[in-house]
Order: C-alpha cells, then structure tokens, then sequence
C-alpha cells in the first residue's frame, strides 16, 4: 500500500539575513504529502511552518531569504532548481496558494471574476467566454450565492467569508495537484471558519486536491486533516497520523502543545497546563534539541545532540525527534490530560 | 476560586445600556444596543460574540473610555455617569483594563518602570524608593523580576508584554478588570501561562474580571458565567458549564457547535449548525430579534417583536421567542388566521 506521493520535502533549510546576523529560519525539515491528502503543518508562531509552505512555493523573498540547502520535489521535480520562468507556469496551475489574509491578499482594482480567470487564461490558454464559464462554475462549487452578480463586482463588495470562498475558487480554479492553505481561517469569525472548513472538507471529496494546512489551530486540525506535522523552532519534532498525534503523542513540545489548549468539551476544573519559557531565538539556535530548554523531561544528551527521527512502534507514519525514544532513556509517562487523549 | 455560591454583592450592573455612534449623513451605528447584566465580586464574567457584536463597545463603555448613549451603568452602587472629583478619581481607580494588542498598548518611550508606574504617580500612592519597590514587587507578581524594571517594551515578547500590561493594571490595586481580548494576539501555549496568571492573581487579590474574547474555549475555561453577544444585543446569559450543557438560544447552540474541538474522533461524529450567511450590518439592523436573518428556527414573530431579555431558569437569561410563551401563543394565532 505504497502511496503516490506528491511533493518530497527532503531537507530543507531556509534563512534569512537580517540587520542582527542569520535567522535560520527552517532548519531541515523532511515531510511528504501523499495523493489526496490533508496534511497539517502545526507549530507556534515563528517555527518555520509558514516559510517552509512559501519555500515550496518559491515565494520568499530572495535577498534577504535563501533557501540554503535540501530539495523539494514536486512529482519527482527539484523545485528549488527551476528557474523562475518555470516556476511562474507551475505556480497557480500545479500547486496554489490561499492566504491567511482575505482583506489584502486579493486585488482590490479587479473584480473577482477577473481574479479568478487570471490563471485560467494564462495557464490553460482558454477563452474568455470559457474562462467566464468556468469562473461562474467555480463561484458556485464554493458556495457563492448569486454568481452571475458576484462575478463582476470587488473584493470590498464581499464579506470576509465569502472573500476566502473567492480566494479558493481563484485557487482551484486550474485544478493545482497541490493546494497550500496558509491559516485560511484564522482571520475569520468561528460561524464563518465552521462554514469555510466545511467547504473545504466538500471539496476535498469532490476534487481530491492534496492539501498542506498551515495553522496554529488543533481543532482545525482535527476536523480536517489526515496527517499532521508538529513544528518547532524550524525543526519537525514529530510526525504521524491524525490518530497518532491526538491520542498517542510522544514528544512534550506536542504534549505541551496539547495540555495548554482548553477544550469546549471539558469542565474547567482541568487545570491548563502551560509550556513555560519561550521559543528559542533561531539567530542562534540551540546546538541539541530546540525545545530542551522548556522541557520538563530534558536531559544531558537533550542539550548537546539533536535526537534523530525514529518510528514509534514500528508505525510506518509515526515519527518522532526526542532522545526519551532511545532505548537507555528513563521511561516517561505523558501528562494525565494528554493520554487517552479525553474521549479515548 | 469562587464559584456559584457566594453570589450576593453587585459590583456592577449594566441597565439597558446603549451606545451608538454617529457616522454622519444620518447613519448610526447600533453598537450596543439594550444591553443589561450585573457582575458579582469575585466572579469572572466572560464575554463572546464574533468580530462587531459589541463586546468590546461595551468593555470600553463600562470604563467610560465611552459615554453611554443611553442606560445607566452602576459600579459599586454608584452611578459611573458624572462621576467628579475625588468619586472620578476613585473610580478610575478602583477599574482597571487589560488591551488586547501588547504591541500597541505599551508606549514605545516609555521603560517598562515608568509605564508601571504611571498609575502610581497619577493617583499619588508611592514615590522614590517605595516606587521603585513597588514596581519590583509588581513585575515579580507578573512572572517576570527587577532587571526588567528599565528595559522598553520593544525588548519584551509577546507573552512578556501582556504580562507588563497586567502588572500595570495591578499597580494601584483595583477591584475590577476588564481583560478585552487579552489573549488573542499570544501564541497558544503562551495563551495558557497568560490565562493561568490571571486566575491566580484573582485567587490572591479577590479581583473581579470582566473577560472579553472571541475564543469560546478559552473563555469557558477562565469564566463562572459568560454572556453571548449577537449583533449589539446580549442574548443569553448564564453559568458557564450550564451554557455549554443547555444552550437555549439558536445563536449560542450554533456558536457552540462551531468552535472544532482537537479530537478527531469527536469531530468526525460531531453535528455542526452551519449558519447560513454573514452577520448583518449594525447600521441597519433587522427588525425584531436580530439573529433572525440567519436563525434556523425563526418565526414570524421574530420579525415583528423584539424579544425580552427574560431570566427562564434560575439564573440563566436569554432573550428569544422560542421562550416567551406569549410569542408562541401570537405564533400559534398567526398561523391560524393565516390558514
């Protein structure tokens, strides 16, 4: 049961130089993304997972980014090796981008309709009549009401909701292999974030687009990923399915992660239980493992060697970077909150 | 903690408040509109509603950084309107607030000694030395200690300037904080060193805290009773585990029901109410009961009548016709005349 896999990030490494000296901002990061997928990148603010997502696409900007080292292979294509002539005929028409950011990440001076049959005129050379057609079509797939008037009008004329609805129709329009989703939802209210990750659930079914989501969010996570990937400080520090990471966590940074996050579903006698300390600072990052200095279970090897990936179990999906895997470290129990994951 | 018992003395309470803006060319904006709830001493009372439902109108009303358009706001007894002199200054006192955004509510010139202190000065309570103690005394209580006392705020995190912005507001010993949204601009696990901070600091000082925020988990974890905004209306009110456990108004239970919980099983079984639509503009707000325009189970009430803001169980308001038996019977007579 060898899946087809779309892209191969094999390690990456992204910086950026700045006035201070060398962020390190992404510092090797390996993942996949198999064929009809939803694949999470998870991870606080500044852990690399959106310039990981934007490498990919080749959009950081180069100078003051570089990616330094690693490859990104795109059905078997290095993408950090094409030039940007090819890249400009892969972006929008192979992989496509939907942005946290409704309110600015759209054209202000197009109507959206011109937006949206931007990409289906440069890429699959169609028609204006055909790409207005497809246009009207993809509107609809998105759950716009009344296409034929919304098709002329601009951004501003459109709510919030039915901005990032506009954003994915443009998005999807060419039908990409691969769509990246950068917190698509963070900036919107949680009536309309259940709304778009509805849509985006339906459309997975229908189009079976292989899909990174990018988010700080395990509750969207868990309505809509198949796999998730736990960043930290520029590193992945563990990997696995949906299941695996909600129910059987392994590393404390995920452990953390999960303890500090209240749920809607549990009475509030449960305690939060915070990650102390703060991320480090990748100007300088840690010579071990990142997250040893808040890491209740660290020990000496923690802070000297970053611990190697290792499968949990003989799970062929469940990846984890943390010494307590090593056969010679002390047994650690997770927290209480976090085994058994609640309903389990 | 104190939790639902001991709840006898008002500390403050909101009487049919309104707040509207004018926005010229005869446009007003409905921000606040009849709002009505009382807070208890040493209770935590949370506020959530989505983007423009008032809630932070309302926060900013209560602490007169806004004049109530109409209504009465009584803290401690006394009505917070024309409040002169020595009361003012009390007052100014006695309620502090905690802002969402730590980037832009710390002023950028000032060390983080001074911007504590401001307070301090204003209202005469430690000079020199004793305000240099103080000052210390405040950043330990915070989680952070003395060698920050003279850096700026541009050096501190995201987690570390909250913590300033509390400490600041603990600097002349109030009784009430109004926390609007005071976590939301932080990281996730530093959300909970936050939250917990707050709860501790209410154990220790008895505080009471009007916590206002989008993020109905975070808010059902840090409140005793929460109140739900649509629109510029308060439209239920109750103890927060009860609102979780027996939403009564189609807002709250669609509210409820959107926020994902980080459980993959749970969220696959999970029934989810879509609202269709967007919220409507506070300009020109629908007639009758607000939520209509979007409620799954309105009727033709609901466009007719506003509803009251009734308390239907012990403790637990809400403000719906699917509740008021009158509405039901003119409901019923409707329908009869109709066929």
């Amino acid at each position: 049961m060898d899946k087809e896999k779309v892209l191969e990030v094999r390690d990456l490494k992204v910086s950026f130089k700045t006035y201070n000296g060398e962020v390190q901002a992404v510092r090797g990061v390996n993942f996949d993304v198999n064929k009809g997928e939803t694949l999470a990148i998870v991870g606080e603010s500044g852990c690399g997972k959106s310039v990981t997502s934007q490498s990919i696409m080749r959009l950081i900007p180069e100078p003051p980014g570089w990616i330094k080292s690693g490859e990104v292979l795109f059905e078997g294509k290095d993408l950090t090796q094409v030039s940007e002539k090819e890249m400009e005929d892969i972006r929008g028409k192979e992989m496509a981008m939907i942005f946290q950011d409704p309110m600015t990440s759209l054209n202000p001076t197009l109507t959206v309709g011109k937006q949206i049959m931007e990409g289906l005129i440069k890429h699959q050379h169609a028609e204006k009549h055909e790409a207005k057609e497809r246009a009207l079509e993809m509107l609809r797939l998105v759950g716009i009401p009344s296409p034929e008037t919304r098709i002329n009008q601009y951004p501003h004329q459109f709510s919030g909701g039915m901005r990032q609805r506009a954003m994915i129709a443009i998005a999807l329009a060419c039908r990409p292999k691969l769509l990246i989703a950068d917190e698509p939802t963070t900036a919107l209210d949680v009536t309309i974030q259940a709304q778009i990750l509805d849509l985006m659930n339906e459309l997975k079914e229908k189009l079976q687009t292989s899909t990174i989501l990018i988010t700080h969010d395990l509750g969207v996570v868990a309505d809509v990923a198949d796999r998730v990937v736990v960043m930290y400080a520029g590193k992945v520090i563990e990997s696995g399915t949906v299941e695996e990471i909600f129910y059987r966590p392994r590393h404390p940074y995920t452990w953390g992660l999960m303890g500090s996050m209240p749920r809607l579903d549990l009475t509030r006698e449960k305690r939060l239980n915070p990650i102390l300390g703060t991320p480090p600072d990748l100007l300088s990052p840690p010579q071990g493992c990142p997250f040893a200095a808040r890491c209740k279970h660290a020990m000496k090897i923690c802070q000297q060697q970053m611990p190697e990936s290792t499968s949990v179990e003989e799970s062929s999906t469940h990846q984890v970077n943390c010494w307590l895997e090593h056969p010679m470290a002390p047994a650690v129990e997770p927290p209480a909150e976090v085994a058994g994951g609640g309903s389990k | 903690m104190s939790v639902a018992e001991p709840k006898v003395e008002k500390i403050l309470e909101v009487k049919k408040v309104k707040k509207h803006f004018n926005m010229g060319r005869n446009q007003v904006v409905q921000a606040v509109d009849n709002i009505s709830f009382d807070v208890y001493k040493g209770e935590t009372l949370g506020l959530v509603g989505e983007s423009g439902c008032g809630k932070s109108t309302i926060g900013r009303t209560i602490i007169n950084l806004y004049e109530a358009t109409d209504g009465e706001i009584r803290f401690k007894g006394q009505s917070t309107k024309d409040l002169k002199g020595k009361s003012r200054k009390d007052f100014n006192r006695e309620m502090q607030m905690i802002f969402q955004d730590p980037y832009a509510s710390l002023n950028p010139r000032m060390t983080v000694a001074d911007i504590i202190a401001e307070g301090l000065d204003i209202h005469g309570l430690a000079k020199g030395e004793k305000r240099r103690r103080r000052v210390v005394e405040l950043l330990k209580t915070v989680g952070l200690n003395e060698e920050h006392a003279d850096r700026f705020p541009h050096e501190f995190s995201g987690g570390q300037r909250q913590r300033i912005g509390i400490a600041r507001a603990l600097a002349v010993d109030p009784d009430f904080i109004i926390a609007d949204e005071p976590i939301s601009a932080l990281d996730v696990s530093i959300q909970a060193q936050v939250v917990n901070l707050m709860k501790k600091l209410q154990r220790e000082k008895g505080l009471t805290y009007l916590f206002i925020a989008h993020d109905l988990s975070m808010v059902k974890y840090i409140s005793d009773r929460i109140g739900v905004m649509y629109l510029g209306n308060l439209v239920e009110l109750a103890d927060s585990q009860e609102l979780y456990d027996n939403p009564l108004h189609p807002y709250t239970e669609a509210l409820l029901s959107a926020v994902p919980i980080p459980d993959p099983d749970m969220e696959g079984k999970r029934e989810r109410i879509i609202l269709k639509g967007d919220v409507p503009s506070p300009i020109n707000p629908p007639s009758g009961c607000r939520f209509r325009t979007r409620c799954p189970k309105a009727m033709d009430i609901c466009a007719q009548e506003v509803p009251t803001w009734q308390e239907v169980r012990p403790m637990h308001w809400v403000s719906c016709h699917l509740y008021q038996e009158e509405s039901i019977k003119k409901e019923e007579a409707n329908k009869n005349q109709s066929n």
